[in-house]
C-alpha cells in the first residue's frame, strides 16, 4: 500500500517546489489532502485550479441532493484547500493550455502559473447520444451539482406549466442511470429507464442478477425497457422535449430526458499539449501515474492505465495516494483497477466485486436465489472452491462488507454460510482475515494496518484506531469489523478493549447498573461523586437516566432526573429535523376504536400536524412545537390516550396480526396477547428500544421474528423467539421456547427483558447482546428456565415492581406545574413560536420547507402561524 | 460572566460610548429572566430582537449564553442539549447530531467527524436581585 511504502533516494529527485493540480474534484481533493498531511515541512506548494465555481464535493452522493442534502452538505472537507497557507485554490476558472517547454499552464481568464510538477485530475464529462434532438430543452446529463440543480429547477417549473406530474426517460441503464431514475421518481416524475443492451447494469451483473434487479426496480414503480435504442427526440412547439422514437419503431411521450450513457475522459488538454493519449480516450499513465511527460502525472477518471479509463472514485483515490507518495519521494505503484461497486438504489441493494462474471479458468459459481424476495447472490470461487474470486449480490448486499476483504484469499468458511439470508458477523469472526485484506475500502485500510495500530502504535480502542488509520472515518460501515479486529488484537496482547462508558465513568453499562443497584443511590450527583468524575456528558447521562428509571427511581422529569434525559425523553416527544416534535399516543397491539381514530384525527387537524402510520401499527403526528406539546397531550389524555414512548429507549410497540378473533387461520388470540404484553412492558426503560410481535399462526403476519421478542401461536401454545431486529443489521429472532401457556410466556419474557436491561451495553440491541453472551441462546435458556445464576427471583421482583409502579408519564406531567415549565418556547416569551419554522404543503399535508423553498416565499404555505383552532 | 458576577442593578443599563455620550449606545444589557427560572445543568431558549439565544446554568451556578441555532442541523435547538463537562470545560451536546461545544467560548470540542463549526457566545451578568442580563449589541 502506498501509505506504508519505503522511502527510496532514487524517487526523491522527482519532487520539487510547486505542484499545480488541474481539476478540483474528489480525486484532486484526495491528492492534496494526502500530499499535505504527510508533508509537515512544507516541501510542496500546491495550486489547485477547478473549473466549477464550487468547493470540491462528493459527486458519488449527488443523488442525495434530491433527498434534501444541500450543496454545502455535499462539500468535502473544506480546511484542506481553504485553510492551508501552502495551498492556493483557484475556482471558477479552467486551464486552457499547457506549455510543456516553459512548464506553465494558462487559464481561460489569462492567469499563467509555472509548475514543477503538473497533476491532471480533470475527470470525465458525461456523454450524450448523438441522436437528433439530444440538446432539446429538457434534456440533461447527470454529472455535476449544476446538472442536478438544473434538472430539479426544470422539473419544478415544467410540472407547474403542464399542471401534472411529468413523464421522464432515463437513457442508459447502468449504475448512474438507476440513480437518476430514483432521483426523478423523488421529484414525482413517472420514470422509464431505457437500456440499449439486454440487461441493467450490464458491466456489473450477470443475466440472473440483472433480472432480479429489474424486478426490484419495477416493483418500486420505475419502468424498464431493455434492448431498446433511441433513434430520435422530438420537440414541442416551444422547443421542449416531448417524445422519443425507438429503433423498434414505437414511440413514447416524455417531458424530461436524462442521459446516462457513460463518461468520457477529459483528455483534450493533454492531447493538445502532445502528451500521449490512448486511442479510446484517457491520458496514458504508468503504474506510478506518470504520463509520457515525466513532469506530468494524471490521476482519476482522466487517466488511462493498461488500456482502460474507469469512472469509479475508489481507483481514483488509489491513484491520488500513489501520486502524492511519489511526490514525497517514496515509491508506490497503482495496483490496477478494482471494479467493485456497491450501491443502494431506492432501497435496493446491489454489489458486484472481483471476477463477477467468472472469467477465471475453472472458476466455480455458488448461487443462492430467492425470486420471491428478489434476492440473487453469487460467489465466484477458484476451481478448488477455496479462494474467493468475486461475486454479485442483488436485493441483499449485507454480506458485501464481509466478503470484500476476503477477495483473493481463502474464504475460511462454507460459501453457503455467506449466502444464506441470515448471514451475520459470526461466519467472519471465525475466519481469520489475512493482513492484506482491505477492511475500509473508502480509505484503503487493510486488516494488517489496523492490527499494527494496536500492536505498534499503542491504540487501545476503536476511536484511537480510527484517528490513527482513518479506517471507518468515511462511511463507517466497516466499524463493526474494525471493532472485532481491535478486540481480537488487544486480547492477543493480553489487554482488553476498554469498556469504559465515557471519560466520566470507567465502568461498562452493566457494571454501572450493578453499582447503582447495590449502592441504592438515586441521584446523578450522588452517583457521579461516588463512582465517576466531572459532571457527565451526553453519553453517560442518558445511560444513568435509563438505569435509574429501570430501578424505579420515579418519573423521568422528577428533579435532577430531568437534566439527564436526551431531548426526546426530556419533552416526551421525538425531535425532528427542524426542531419540531412528533407525537405518538400508545395504540396497544395496533388495536384502536373508531372514536380513538376520530380524536387523533381531530387533534392533528386542529394543530395542523402531518400524520403518518408508523411501522409499529400506530399513528405519528409531526410538526408539534415545544410549547404545543402540553396542549396536545391534554386533549389526548382527556380522551383516554397515554404516552406511546416512541421517544424512549424503552418498549415501543407490540405488533400483532388480527389472530383467531377474525382470521380463518388464526389459532390463538394474538391481539389479546399483544395488548396484554404492551400494557405489561409499557414505559420499561432499556439499553436500546425494544419491540415485540405476536402472530396468531405460523403464517407470521406480524413479522414477530423481526422483533426483540417474537411470539408465534401454535395449536400447542406460544412459541417464543428472541434477538430479532430490523434496522441497520437485520436479524431474525431465534427459537427460545416452545408450547408455552400464557403465564409461562409472560414469565419467560419478564426474565429475558430484565436480564437484558441489567447486562447489555449502552445502545446494544438484543441481537448483538445475545451474540456476545458466552454460550448464546443456550446460556440464556439456562438463566431463565434453570436459574443457572440464581437471579430469577430478583428478575421477577424487578419486573413486578415495574408493572405496579407504572404511571402514564404525560398524565403525571400535565398534573405538575413544575414539570410543565419545561415546555416554554422561550424563557422571556413562553408561548411565542420558534420564528425559524416554515412549512409547505405536499400531498395535502404540511412538511418542513427546504432551504430552497424558504428563499422562494411563494411556495411557503405558512410560517409558524398554521391555522390552529382551539 | 466571571468578572460581572455581582453587578448591581444600576450597572444593568445601556453602556454609553466612551467618546461621544450622546451617540446611541453600542451595547445594551438586556434582562432575560430570573436566575431561578433556569434549572441547573439544563438549557432554556430566550428571544431578543427576533434572535434566539440558548441559556445554560451549570452546576456551579455560572450562566452561559450561546447561539440557539445548531450549526450542523440548521435547527434552533441548542438549548435542548445535554449539559456536561469535557475535561475542565463546561459543555453542551447538540440534541441533533451530538456535536459537543465549550459553553464558555462556543468552540466545537467534538465535531463527530465533521468540520469544526463554533457557536457565537454572549457575555452574561447576574445582578444582586438575581436577574440575568445579556450584553446585546444594538444593530
Amino acid at each position: 500500500m502506498p501509505r506504508t511504502s519505503k522511502r527510496t533516494d532514487a524517487a526523491a529527485s522527482v519532487s520539487d517546489a510547486h505542484v499545480v493540480v488541474v481539476g478540483a474534484g474528489m480525486v484532486a481533493h484526495r491528492f492534496v489532502e494526502s500530499l499535505r498531511s504527510r508533508d509537515p515541512e512544507g516541501r510542496w506548494r500546491v495550486t489547485v485550479i477547478g473549473e466549477e465555481d464550487r468547493h470540491p464535493y462528493d459527486r458519488v452522493s449527488l443523488t442525495s441532493y434530491f433527498a434534501g442534502a444541500s450543496a454545502d452538505d455535499l462539500a468535502l472537507q473544506r480546511s484542506i484547500l481553504d485553510e492551508d497557507d501552502r495551498v492556493r485554490f483557484i475556482r471558477g476558472d479552467a486551464v486552457a493550455r499547457i506549455d510543456r517547454e516553459a512548464r506553465r499552464v494558462t487559464t481561460e481568464s489569462g492567469v499563467s502559473t509555472a509548475y514543477d510538477t503538473l497533476v491532471l485530475a480533470t475527470g470525465s464529462y458525461a456523454a450524450k447520444l448523438t441522436v437528433d434532438g439530444f440538446d432539446l430543452t429538457g434534456c440533461f446529463v447527470y454529472r455535476t451539482l449544476d446538472d442536478v440543480e438544473a434538472l430539479r429547477t426544470f422539473v419544478d417549473r415544467r410540472s407547474v406549466e403542464l399542471g401534472r406530474p411529468l413523464r421522464g426517460t432515463v437513457i442508459g441503464g447502468g449504475l448512474l442511470g438507476l440513480e437518476a431514475a430514483g432521483a426523478l421518481q423523488g421529484l414525482d416524475v413517472r420514470c422509464t429507464v431505457v437500456q440499449s443492451s439486454d440487461k441493467l447494469m450490464s458491466a456489473q451483473l450477470d443475466t440472473r442478477g440483472a433480472d432480479s434487479l429489474r424486478r426490484l426496480i419495477e416493483s418500486r414503480g420505475i419502468a424498464v425497457r431493455t434492448g431498446s435504442v433511441t433513434t430520435r427526440l422530438d420537440p414541442d412547439v416551444r422547443g421542449n422535449v416531448r417524445g422519443l422514437e425507438f429503433r423498434e419503431g414505437d414511440y413514447a411521450d416524455t417531458d424530461v430526458v436524462v442521459f446516462t450513457v457513460g463518461v468520457r475522459p477529459r483528455d483534450q488538454l493533454a492531447r493538445a499539449a502532445g502528451v500521449d493519449v490512448h486511442p479510446r480516450g484517457g491520458v496514458i499513465i504508468d503504474a506510478g501515474c506518470t504520463t509520457s511527460d515525466p513532469r506530468i502525472l494524471a490521476i482519476g477518471e482522466v487517466a488511462n492505465f493498461d488500456g482502460r479509463a474507469v469512472g469509479l472514485v475508489a481507483p481514483g483515490y488509489a491513484m491520488a495516494e500513489v501520486a502524492a507518495t511519489r511526490l514525497l519521494g517514496s515509491e508506490a505503484t497503482f495496483p490496477g483497477y478494482d471494479d467493485s461497486t456497491k450501491l443502494k438504489l431506492n432501497g435496493v441493494d446491489v454489489a458486484s466485486f472481483g471476477d463477477a462474471f467468472a472469467q477465471t479458468p475453472g472458476a466455480l459459481d455458488v448461487v443462492y436465489a430467492d425470486p420471491v424476495a428478489g434476492v440473487y447472490k453469487k460467489l465466484v470461487l477458484s476451481d478448488d472452491a477455496k479462494t474467493l474470486l468475486g461475486g454479485i449480490l442483488v436485493g441483499d448486499a449485507s454480506a458485501y462488507g464481509m466478503l470484500r476483504p476476503l477477495l483473493g484469499g481463502p474464504l475460511g468458511a462454507d460459501p453457503a454460510a455467506y449466502l444464506m439470508p441470515e448471514v451475520t458477523g459470526d461466519a467472519l469472526a471465525n475466519a481469520e482475515l489475512p493482513d492484506e485484506a482491505l477492511v475500509c475500502s473508502c480509505n484503503s485500510v487493510t486488516a494488517g494496518t489496523i492490527r499494527c495500530a494496536v500492536t505498534d502504535e499503542g491504540c487501545t480502542d476503536v476511536a484511537g484506531v480510527k484517528a490513527c488509520t482513518r479506517a471507518g472515518a468515511a462511511c463507517g460501515s466497516c466499524l463493526p469489523l474494525v471493532k472485532k479486529l481491535v478486540g481480537t488484537e488487544l486480547a492477543r496482547s493480553g489487554a482488553t478493549l476498554s469498556t469504559a462508558l465515557c471519560e466520566h465513568f470507567t465502568h461498562s453499562r452493566a457494571q454501572l447498573f450493578d453499582a447503582v443497584r447495590v449502592s441504592g443511590l438515586g441521584t446523578f450527583s450522588a452517583i457521579i461523586d461516588r463512582f465517576g468524575t466531572g459532571r457527565g456528558c451526553d453519553i453517560c447521562k442518558p445511560v444513568l437516566a435509563s438505569i435509574l428509571s429501570s430501578l424505579g427511581h420515579g418519573h423521568v422529569l422528577d428533579g435532577e432526573n430531568a437534566t439527564l434525559q436526551d431531548t426526546n425523553d426530556h419533552v416526551m416527544a421525538n425531535i425532528q429535523k427542524d426542531g419540531s416534535y412528533s407525537v405518538v399516543p400508545r395504540i396497544a397491539g395496533g388495536e384502536i376504536t373508531p372514536e380513538g381514530l376520530l380524536v387523533i384525527g381531530q387533534v392533528a387537524k386542529d394543530f395542523g400536524l402531518y400524520t403518518k402510520i408508523t411501522g409499529g401499527q400506530r399513528i405519528d403526528m409531526f410538526g408539534a412545537r415545544l410549547e404545543q406539546l402540553p396542549e396536545i397531550w391534554k386533549r389526548l389524555v382527556d380522551a383516554g390516550f397515554e404516552s406511546g414512548h416512541a421517544y424512549g429507549k424503552s418498549l415501543r410497540t407490540v405488533k400483532s396480526c388480527v389472530g383467531s378473533t377474525w382470521c380463518r387461520y388464526g389459532v390463538q388470540d394474538s391481539v389479546g396477547m399483544a395488548v396484554q404484553l404492551e400494557l405489561r412492558y409499557r414505559g420499561l426503560r432499556s439499553p436500546h428500544k425494544i419491540k415485540l410481535g405476536v402472530s396468531g399462526c405460523a403464517r407470521e403476519c406480524a413479522e414477530a421474528r423481526g422483533k426483540d421478542v417474537g411470539v408465534i401461536a401454535t395449536e400447542a401454545g406460544w412459541n417464543m423467539y428472541v434477538g430479532g431486529n430490523g434496522g441497520f443489521t437485520p436479524r431474525h429472532a431465534v427459537l427460545f421456547a416452545e408450547g408455552l401457556d400464557d403465564a409461562g410466556l409472560l414469565q419467560a419474557i419478564d426474565r429475558v427483558l430484565m436480564y437484558y436491561i441489567r447486562t447489555a451495553d449502552r445502545l446494544q440491541r438484543t441481537a448483538p447482546w445475545l451474540e456476545d453472551m458466552g454460550g448464546g441462546v443456550e446460556a440464556l435458556r439456562a438463566v431463565v428456565f434453570d436459574d443457572s445464576l440464581g437471579i430469577v427471583e430478583d428478575l421477577d421482583a424487578a419486573m413486578a415492581q415495574h408493572v405496579d409502579a407504572y404511571e402514564d408519564e404525560w398524565k403525571a406531567t400535565l398534573a405538575d406545574p413544575e414539570k410543565l415549565r419545561r415546555f416554554a418556547s422561550f424563557v422571556n416569551a413562553p408561548t411565542t413560536a420558534d420564528p425559524s419554522l416554515a412549512y409547505t404543503s405536499e400531498r395535502g399535508q404540511a412538511r418542513p420547507a427546504t432551504a430552497q423553498e424558504r428563499e422562494n416565499p411563494r411556495v411557503l404555505i405558512a410560517g409558524t402561524t398554521l391555522a390552529v383552532r382551539r | 460572566m466571571t468578572a460581572l458576577q455581582n453587578l448591581t442593578a444600576t450597572a444593568a443599563r445601556p453602556r454609553q460610548s466612551p467618546t461621544d455620550p450622546l451617540r446611541r449606545p453600542l451595547t445594551l444589557w438586556v434582562r432575560l429572566c430570573a436566575m431561578t427560572d433556569l434549572e441547573r445543568e439544563r438549557g432554556l431558549a430566550a428571544l431578543i430582537d427576533h434572535e434566539q439565544v440558548a441559556l445554560f446554568r451549570t452546576h456551579d451556578d455560572r450562566i452561559h449564553a450561546v447561539q440557539q441555532l445548531d450549526p450542523y442541523s440548521g435547527a434552533h435547538v441548542m438549548s435542548r442539549g445535554i449539559v456536561g463537562t469535557k475535561g475542565d470545560a463546561p459543555t453542551v451536546a447538540s440534541p441533533m447530531y451530538k456535536q459537543v461545544f465549550d459553553l464558555r467560548t462556543g468552540s466545537c470540542l467534538d465535531a463527530q467527524g465533521e468540520d469544526a463549526r463554533g457557536l457565537q457566545v454572549w457575555p452574561i451578568a447576574v445582578d444582586a436581585n438575581g436577574d440575568v442580563f445579556i450584553e446585546w449589541k444594538a444593530t
